[in-house]
C-alpha cells in the first residue's frame, strides 16, 4: 500500500484528511437515538469529540469502552460489552453505533461477533434496553474521515434495513454536507413532492436550538424506522462523484433489495446542479418547481456580473474529494482557474471526476493531486501563483504566506464563525459561495489599494 | 413554564443538601459504577490540622461513561511538550492522533526574532499505513525523521508514540538513539501510548521523565542574574507566560526557563542552573521538579499567578527565599503599583457578581487556581474536581505515603535519580531552609484544592456529562468552567460556560492585569442578557397558544 501516489514524502507534514473514526461518528450522530461509540482507548474518543465541538458549536458524546494497557493485551470484548450497556442505561439510546479505532483493528479485536454474543446476553430484555447495534471497521491506517463517513453510512444501511414493502420512497445519502446543507436538501425534496429519507440527517442533532434543558441525544436525525424501509423505496440518489462501489450505500440496497441506485456529483455551481434537478425531475415526474428556475437565473445573472473581479484568477481547492470535485466544477464555470485540487483522501476517482467537470471548459486541465498533505501541496504551488485557496482552517498558514484570500468551505472550520451553516448547494448556496468568493477578491484589492476606495 | 432568566431575582438555590444531592446522582447508576463514582464525589469537610476526606483519583474511567479526560499521548505530546518552539515533534502513529493535536492548546509563543525557529504551527506524522502495522513502523519512523532534518534543520526531533507503536513492538528508543547520532542533533521518544494511563496525566509523567532525562542539564553555562528561577507547569494560555514574565523581570527576578510555556530547548537544558523552582501546575510538572532537586539541589516551591492576592503573595514568597533587602522593596513597589488598578475593577463588577456561584471542573490544578480569581468578585465556587488529577492535588501532598500504586500508575516509569556528582549544589544551608520555613515559606509541598474550600462543597473527580447535567440542574450556577467538549452541553441549558483550557481563545488572566481582565469577563459573562431570549414572547405560555388554535 502505498501513502501518497503524488507525494514525493514518506512522512505527513500538516495532514488534509482526519482519521477514519471521526467520519463514522458523524454519520452515526444524523441517526436518531443513536450514540456513537469508539471501541479504543479513550483518547481518540475525546480528541474526536472536541474536534466535532469546535466545528459545529454544538455538543456531541462520543463513548469510548476506555481500553487500558491490560486490555490492548487481553482484549477489549469485556470493555466493549460494559461500555454499550452503561451507554444503554444513561443515555436510551435507540442505535449505537460502535466504530474501531487503531489500537482494536491492530489488536484484532472481533467486534461483529462480540456484539453478537452480547445482543444474545440482552435477548430477553425490552426493547429500550436493547438498541440496535451497528458496527463498522474504521482502522485510520487505511483511510480518511471520509472513508470513515461512507462506511459508517453504509453499515447502517446493510445492518438496519429491513425486507420492506414496496413504497414511494427516495434514500438519499448526501455525503458529508453541512446541517444547513442538508436543510436545504429537505426543502427541495419537499417542493418536488418527495418522500426523501436523508441519511445521516445532521440537519438538526449538529445543529439545535438553544434548549431550556440540555438533552443527552438531540432531536432528529435520520428516523429508524425509515431506514428499515429503506429496502423497498423507489430510488436511492447517492451524491458525491468519488463515492467508491465498495463504500456506497446505494450499491448495497440496489445489489440486496434491488432500489435502483442513481449517482450524482455535489450540486454545487450550474451544471451539478442542473443535472441534480434534472434526476429529481425523472425520479418524481414532477418539473423543477418556478422557485429553482428563478434562483437559477439569479445565479446566472451574478455569473455575469462577478465576471470582471474575478476572471481568469487562479485558485487552489483542497479538502473532501467530493467538496473539492464540486468547488471546482463552480469554478471553472464563473472564470476562475483551479490551478490545483488536492485531497488527503485516495478514493483513486479525484483525477476522474476531475476531468469529468472541468474538460471542453479549462484551456488546461488543473493539477490533480490525492493522498497529499499540506506540505505537498505547499511544494506543488510553488509556480502556480495562486490567487486565492479555498478549503478548511487548516490551508491557513498557505494563505497567510502567499498573502492571498482563503475561502473556507469543509470541515474543519474553526479559524471562523458558522461553518455548520455554510451553503454550498443548490442554486441558492452556489450564490451565497459565488458572493463570498468574489467579496474575497474586492477585500483583498481593497486593502491593497494605496488609496482606500470605497467604491470598488 | 419559567424562563431560565440568570438575574438574582430567580436565582433560587435548590434546597437539597449535598448529601442528598449525591445520593440522587448515583441512584441513577448501576450498582457497581455507583460504588465507584461514590468515592469520587465528596462532600468537604475541613478538618482543624486541615485535614479532609479521601477521595477517589487517577483511576479508570467507566467503559460508556463519557468523560472529560483524553489520552497519555496527549498528555505528553500536547500538553508538556507543546508549547515547546523549537523540537520538531513528530507524532509516530495513524493520522488522527497527530492532527487532533495540532495547534488546539492555544499554547503561545514568542520566538526572539522572526527567522527564529517555531514548529509550533507544524504537525508532523508518520501517519502509519496497514503495511507499518503489519511489518513495523520502524524504518517509516526513521525515514520521517530524515525528512523532517532535511527540511527543516532543527536543535532537536522528539518521537511520539500513539496506541499501535505499542501494540506492534516498534522500539521507538532505539530509532532515536541511531537517528541522533546519525544526524548529530538531539533525537528522544517518548513511550506515551494512549492506553497506558487513566488519563492524560500519565503522560505528563513520561514527558516529564524524557524532558529530564534527555535535556535538561545539557548546557551548564550560568547565565547573569542575581535571582534565578524556572517556572514549571505554565504553559502559556492566552499568553498568561508574558504577563508572569513581565513581573518577573520588574521585580528583579531572571526567569531562566519556563517549563514550557513561550519555552525553548536550550532553555530546557540549562534550567539546572537556577536556584529556585516555581510550580503552577502541580500535576502535570512535580516530577521535574523533585528530580531537580535531588539531581541538582534546587529547591521547589508551589506558587500561584491566579488571582491578584495570591500572586502577590506567590511574588514575597519568591523574595522571601532569596532574602535580598533591594529585592523585597522592588516587590513591594510592584504591588503596590498594580494593585489600585485591581482594587478598581473588583469594586466595579462586584456589585454585579456577588454572592453567585460558579463551578469548575478541569485540569490539574485551575479547579483549584481559579477559585481564588472567583473569590475576588465575591462569588463561591460550590462545586469543583479534576479531570485528571491525583490525590494529592485535591488532599495535599500530606497523603502521598497513603496513595495507593496501582497497575495503572506502576506503569510509569519512576526514574532512579541521584545527586550529581559535580553538579549537585545545595541553593541554601540546613539551618536557612528551616528558618525560612518558621516563616512560613513552605518547599516542597502543595496543600491541595479541598483545605481550601469550605464544608459542604461538592468535590467531584472526572465529573461526566451526566453528573454536569445533575449539578446544574440542583445549583443552577451563574457560570461553569470546563473545557470546549462541555461548552455547548452546558451552554443549551441555559448556563454560562467559560472554557478554562484554552480560556475561550480569550485571555490573559494570569498575574494582575490578567486578573482584571478575568474580572471583567466574568461579569460580562454571568450578566448577560441573551438567556432571557431563549423564549419568543409568543412561546412563553405553549399551553394557552395550542388552545387557541385548536378552538
Ligand atoms: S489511533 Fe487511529 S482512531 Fe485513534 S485518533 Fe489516532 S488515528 Fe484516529
Ligand atoms: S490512539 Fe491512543 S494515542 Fe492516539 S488518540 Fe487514541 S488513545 Fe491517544
Amino acid at each position: 500500500m502505498k501513502k501518497a501516489a503524488s507525494s514525493s514524502y514518506t512522512s505527513t507534514t500538516n495532514a488534509c484528511k482526519l482519521c477514519k473514526p471521526l467520519g463514522a461518528c458523524i454519520a452515526f450522530r444524523g441517526i436518531e437515538g443513536a450514540v456513537p461509540f469508539l471501541h479504543g482507548s479513550q483518547g481518540c474518543a475525546t480528541y474526536m469529540r472536541r474536534y466535532v465541538i469546535s466545528h459545529f458549536r454544538e455538543p456531541i458524546d462520543i463513548a469510548s469502552s476506555s481500553l487500558g494497557e491490560k486490555h490492548a493485551v487481553y482484549g477489549g470484548g469485556p470493555n466493549l460489552k460494559l461500555g454499550v450497556k452503561n451507554v444503554t442505561k444513561k443515555y436510551g439510546a435507540k442505535l449505537i453505533g460502535v466504530a474501531t479505532t487503531c489500537l482494536t483493528e491492530t489488536i484484532g479485536d472481533d467486534v461483529p461477533f462480540l456484539l453478537k454474543e452480547y445482543k444474545r446476553d440482552v435477548e430477553d430484555l425490552p426493547p429500550e434496553e436493547a438498541p440496535i447495534l451497528v458496527n463498522v471497521s474504521t482502522p485510520s491506517y487505511s483511510g480518511t474521515h471520509m472513508e470513515g463517513f461512507h462506511a459508517a453510512v453504509r453499515a447502517v444501511a446493510d445492518q438496519v434495513a429491513t425486507e420492506a414493502e414496496k413504497n414511494a420512497s427516495v434514500n438519499v445519502f448526501p455525503g458529508f454536507m453541512t446541517p444547513a446543507e442538508i436543510r436545504h436538501l429537505k426543502e427541495i425534496f419537499e417542493d418536488f413532492s418527495l418522500d426523501e429519507t436523508i441519511l445521516p440527517d445532521i440537519s438538526d442533532t449538529l445543529d439545535a436550538p438553544v434548549l431550556e434543558e440540555y438533552k443527552k441525544i438531540p432531536e432528529g436525525g435520520t428516523p429508524i424506522e425509515e431506514i428499515r424501509r429503506m429496502s423497498g423505496a423507489m430510488a436511492s440518489i447517492e451524491i458525491g462523484r468519488t463515492v467508491e462501489t465498495r463504500l456506497s450505500a446505494g450499491e448495497l440496497l440496489n445489489g440486496k433489495f434491488g432500489v435502483p441506485a442513481y449517482k450524482t456529483g455535489m450540486p454545487i455551481g450550474l451544471r451539478e446542479c442542473d443535472a441534480f434537478f434534472e434526476l429529481l425531475e425523472k425520479i418524481s415526474s414532477y418539473e423543477t418547481p418556478e422557485k429553482y428556475a428563478g434562483e437559477r437565473g439569479r445565479l446566472v445573472d451574478s455569473y455575469i456580473d462577478a465576471h470582471k473581479y474575478i476572471f481568469n484568477k487562479r485558485a487552489i481547492v483542497y479538502g473532501e474529494e467530493d467538496l473539492v470535485v464540486g468547488i471546482t466544477s463552480f469554478l471553472t464555470e464563473i472564470g476562475v482557474r483551479p490551478v490545483l485540487c488536492a485531497s488527503g483522501g485516495q478514493s483513486g476517482l479525484l483525477a476522474g471526476a476531475i476531468e469529468e467537470v472541468t474538460k471542453g471548459i479549462l484551456p488546461e486541465s488543473p493539477v490533480v493531486r490525492h493522498g497529499v498533505d499540506f506540505y505537498d501541496i505547499a511544494e506543488e504551488a510553488e509556480g502556480l501563483a495562486p490567487d486565492i485557496i479555498i478549503g478548511h482552517s487548516k490551508g491557513y498558514h498557505l494563505a497567510r504566506r502567499w498573502n492571498i484570500p482563503h475561502v473556507r468551505v469543509g470541515f474543519p472550520i474553526h479559524d471562523r464563525f458558522g461553518g455548520q451553516r455554510l451553503l454550498n448547494i443548490g442554486y441558492r448556496g452556489t450564490q451565497d459561495l459565488l458572493d463570498r468568493v468574489v467579496n474575497a477578491f474586492i477585500e483583498k484589492k481593497q486593502e491593497d489599494s494605496p488609496v482606500g476606495y470605497g467604491y470598488m | 413554564m419559567a424562563i431560565p432568566i440568570r438575574d438574582d431575582e430567580n436565582l433560587e438555590m435548590n434546597e437539597c443538601s449535598p448529601d442528598e444531592i449525591k445520593k440522587e446522582i448515583l441512584e441513577k447508576y448501576p450498582t457497581k459504577v455507583a460504588r465507584k463514582r461514590a468515592k469520587q464525589i465528596v462532600i468537604n469537610k475541613v478538618g482543624e490540622g486541615c485535614e479532609v476526606p479521601e477521595i477517589q483519583a487517577n483511576v479508570r474511567t467507566i467503559p460508556g461513561i463519557i468523560t472529560q479526560r483524553g489520552c497519555t499521548y496527549a498528555g505528553c505530546k500536547g500538553v508538556v511538550l507543546g508549547p515547546t518552539r523549537d523540537i520538531v515533534n513528530i507524532t509516530h502513529g495513524p493520522v488522527g492522533c497527530g492532527f487532533y493535536s495540532w495547534l488546539t492548546r492555544r499554547n503561545q509563543t514568542k520566538p526572539e526574532s522572526p527567522e527564529a525557529e517555531n514548529f509550533m504551527t507544524y504537525c508532523f506524522t508518520t501517519d502509519m499505513q496497514e503495511e507499518q502495522i503489519v511489518f513495523g513502523g520502524e524504518k517509516k519512523l526513521k525515514q520521517a525523521i530524515q525528512e523532517a532534518y532535511d527540511t527543516m534543520k532543527p536543535k532537536a526531533i522528539a518521537i511520539f508514540s500513539t496506541c499501535p507503536v505499542g501494540l506492534i513492538g516498534d522500539d521507538v528508543h532505539s530509532v532515536a538513539r541511531e537517528m541522533k547520532e546519525k544526524l548529530g542533533i538531539n533525537v528522544f521518544g517518548f513511550s506515551c501510548e494512549g492506553y497506558k494511563g487513566v488519563s492524560q496525566s500519565a503522560g505528563h509523567h513520561i514527558a516529564n521523565n524524557g524532558i529530564f532525562t534527555h535535556v535538561v542539564g545539557l548546557d551548564d553555562t550560568v547565565r547573569e542574574g542575581k535571582f534565578k528561577v524556572n517556572l514549571l507547569g505554565e504553559y502559556n494560555i492566552g499568553g498568561d507566560a508574558f504577563l508572569i514574565e513581565k513581573l518577573f523581570e520588574e521585580c528583579g527576578f531572571t526567569l531562566i526557563s519556563t517549563f514550557s510555556g513561550n519555552s525553548s530547548i536550550d532553555k530546557f537544558a540549562n534550567s539546572h542552573t537556577a536556584d529556585l523552582n516555581l510550580i503552577m501546575c502541580h500535576r502535570s510538572i512535580n516530577y521535574v521538579a523533585e528530580m531537580m532537586e535531588t539531581k541538582f539541589g534546587v529547591p521547589w516551591m508551589k506558587v500561584n499567578f491566579i488571582g491578584a492576592e495570591a500572586s502577590a503573595k506567590s511574588l514575597r514568597k519568591m523574595a522571601k527565599y532569596f532574602g535580598d533587602q533591594e529585592l523585597i522593596d522592588k516587590v513591594e513597589e510592584v504591588i503596590a503599583r498594580e494593585m489600585p488598578a485591581v482594587i478598581a475593577a473588583q469594586e466595579e463588577v462586584r456589585p454585579r457578581c456577588e454572592g453567585k456561584l460558579a463551578m469548575i471542573f478541569v485540569g490539574g490544578s485551575r479547579a483549584h487556581h481559579y477559585q481564588e480569581l472567583f473569590r475576588e468578585i465575591g462569588m463561591d465556587t460550590i462545586s469543583a474536581g479534576y479531570e485528571f488529577a491525583h490525590r494529592d492535588d485535591y488532599e495535599g501532598r500530606k497523603v502521598l505515603p497513603t496513595v495507593k500504586v496501582d497497575a495503572d500508575s506502576r506503569n510509569i516509569e519512576e526514574l532512579d535519580v541521584h545527586p550529581d556528582p559535580d553538579r549537585f549544589r545545595p541553593r541554601k544551608t540546613e539551618e536557612e531552609m528551616k528558618r525560612l520555613q518558621e516563616e512560613g515559606v513552605e518547599f516542597h509541598d502543595y496543600d491541595g484544592m479541598m483545605p481550601e474550600m469550605g464544608d459542604d462543597k461538592m468535590i467531584i473527580d472526572d465529573i461526566n456529562q451526566y453528573e454536569t447535567d445533575k449539578m446544574i440542574e440542583y445549583y443552577k450556577p451563574a457560570i461553569f468552567c470546563a473545557g470546549i467538549k462541555e461548552k455547548y452541553a452546558v451552554q443549551k441549558s441555559g448556563v454560562p460556560m467559560k472554557q478554562l483550557h484554552s480560556y475561550d481563545y480569550g485571555g490573559p488572566y494570569a498575574a494582575f492585569q490578567g486578573a482584571i481582565n478575568f474580572y471583567h469577563e466574568v461579569d460580562r459573562m454571568v450578566n448577560s442578557k441573551v438567556w432571557k431570549y431563549i423564549k419568543a414572547p409568543w412561546q412563553e405560555s405553549p399551553e394557552l397558544a395550542a388552545k387557541y388554535a385548536w378552538e
